[in-house]
């Protein structure tokens, strides 16, 4: 008898929608299969793969710049994949997940991958999924694959981390919440996108940031602000002639490999919470105590690496 | 982490013509805020665009809602839509204007529950627990 794993494997292969979508679960839930699927998956494919990071503020116009994105990687030929992510609701845990609206022209094109995710409020959690599913998506066959979160707090930025490209979508009429950003931008951005190009205050958006990547721009010689107008689908083409670019730049300079090693570490990282997460609950229950929380999470570590209790 | 702290996951889709999505919003609202992770497809959509996001989205059940009286042909073209992409397995509600006799149609056509404008919200929610939770099961034994 075939095992799960090994039946959602072919079936990621020959790029069986329903396969892909298990698959995913199966890493977003931490099921049985997660490991040995995970493990198995074509490595080749996971190199090649360009991850792209999509955010910035809300109204932006990520959503509608990321459809554009797929319209015209599709008529290049290549499959795409989504992950689209949104946050869940602190108290309820639920979360409502808008952003197949403006996808769903593509919703019956087989290569054109599209998951949501919630972040389901786990402390970076997250991100081992998204990253998982990247892969498999890859593994799936996809060339392009990107990631698309709303660029407000830091689970959010720390999922945009794991694209290989990362473009911050602004729009004019932001005000204040571009200058509160500014700082933040060069951090976390290669590729500032001013959409809604044709709006007032697009011109002054446009030299404010160029001014802010200028010193970026030296490194590659590729422009760094670009414009476009998403609804319209104009702009996109310019827009991802200049990434694939860039990618070359990052490729070449041995950076893009670079930045996928320090991604898995973050990875790593979040696995290792993950799952020592539900050891440490626990090992809180079993030892109800009321000392300093600093001073008894020291001591539960120690229960745990030496759980005979035997002092050294 | 046990299967009841995975959120269950719903697409609420609105097949057909009609525009009237206030029903469909407030249950993709009701639901999120009992911890349910809702994917919602917008209006105006195909049974087969319903039906291949379900699959790609990897939902525990659909749910459906329609106003413009279509729901006799919209409803069961959506579960045979999942029956032919391999989700012959995933439950879909529906809910809307639907006179009671057309009611044991639709489940005879393969629905889930059918709700109407008196259902109380609760029920419905209730409904879609169940659904996820059979679904999930169903999961699990294979």
């Amino acid at each position: 008898m075939i095992s799960k794993g090994e039946e959602l494997l072919t079936g990621l292969k020959e790029q069986d929608p329903r396969a892909i979508g298990r698959a995913i679960s199966a890493v977003e839930n931490n099921g049985d299969v997660a490991a040995d699927l995970l493990a198995a998956l074509d490595q080749d494919l996971i190199d090649k793969v360009l991850v792209l990071g999509i955010t910035g503020p809300p109204g932006a116009g990520k959503s509608t710049l990321t459809a554009g994105m797929i319209k015209t990687i599709r008529e290049q030929g290549q499959r795409v994949g989504i992950i689209a992510v949104d946050p869940s609701s602190p108290i309820s845990g639920g979360a409502i997940l808008g952003d197949r609206i403006r996808m769903m022209d593509h919703a019956l094109d087989p290569d054109v991958v599209v998951r949501s995710m919630a972040t389901r409020g786990r402390l970076g959690g997250l991100c081992s999924s998204a990253g998982a599913a990247v892969r498999i998506m890859a593994a799936s066959g996809c060339e392009v694959i990107i990631i698309e979160t709303v660029g407000v707090g830091q689970s959010e930025m720390d999922i945009v981390r794991l694209a290989d490209i990362t473009l911050m979508v602004l729009a004019p009429g932001f005000g204040d919440d571009i200058q509160a950003m500014k700082a933040g931008i060069l951090e976390v951005a290669d590729f500032l996108v001013v959409n809604k190009s044709d709006q007032p205050g697009a011109e002054a958006l446009c030299m404010d940031m160029e001014q802010i990547f200028s010193a970026k721009v030296e490194e590659s010689g590729i422009t760094r602000v670009l414009q476009t107008i998403a609804s319209e689908n104009r702009g996109i083409d310019t827009l991802l002639a200049t990434v694939h670019r860039f990618a070359e730049h990052l490729d070449t300079h041995g950076i893009k490999a670079q930045r996928r090693s320090q991604a898995l570490d973050a990875e790593t990282l979040d696995w290792i919470l993950e799952i020592l997460r539900p050891r440490f609950i626990l090992a809180m229950k079993d030892n109800p105590k009321q000392t300093d929380p600093r001073i008894r999470a020291q001591e539960l570590i120690n229960t745990i690496h030496n759980p005979h209790n035997i002092t050294p | 982490m046990t299967k009841q702290q995975i959120p269950y996951r719903v697409l609420i889709g609105k097949p057909g013509l009609d525009g009237h999505d206030r029903g469909a919003k407030f249950i993709a609202r009701a639901l999120r805020d009992e911890g349910f992770e809702v994917i919602y497809t917008g209006i105006r959509r195909t049974a087969a665009e319903i039906a291949a996001t379900a699959i790609q989205e990897d939902v525990d059940v659909v749910g459906l809602s329609s106003l413009s009286g279509a729901h006799l042909r919209l409803f069961p073209e959506v579960v045979n839509e999942l029956k032919a992409r391999g989700g012959a397995d995933i439950p879909v509600l529906g809910g809307g204007v639907i006179p009671d006799e057309d009611i044991e149609i639709l489940l005879r056509e393969g629905l889930n529950a059918i709700f109407t404008p008196g259902t109380p919200a609760d029920v419905i929610i209730q409904s879609f627990t169940k659904a996820s939770q059979q679904h999930r099961d169903h999961d699990f034994q294979r």
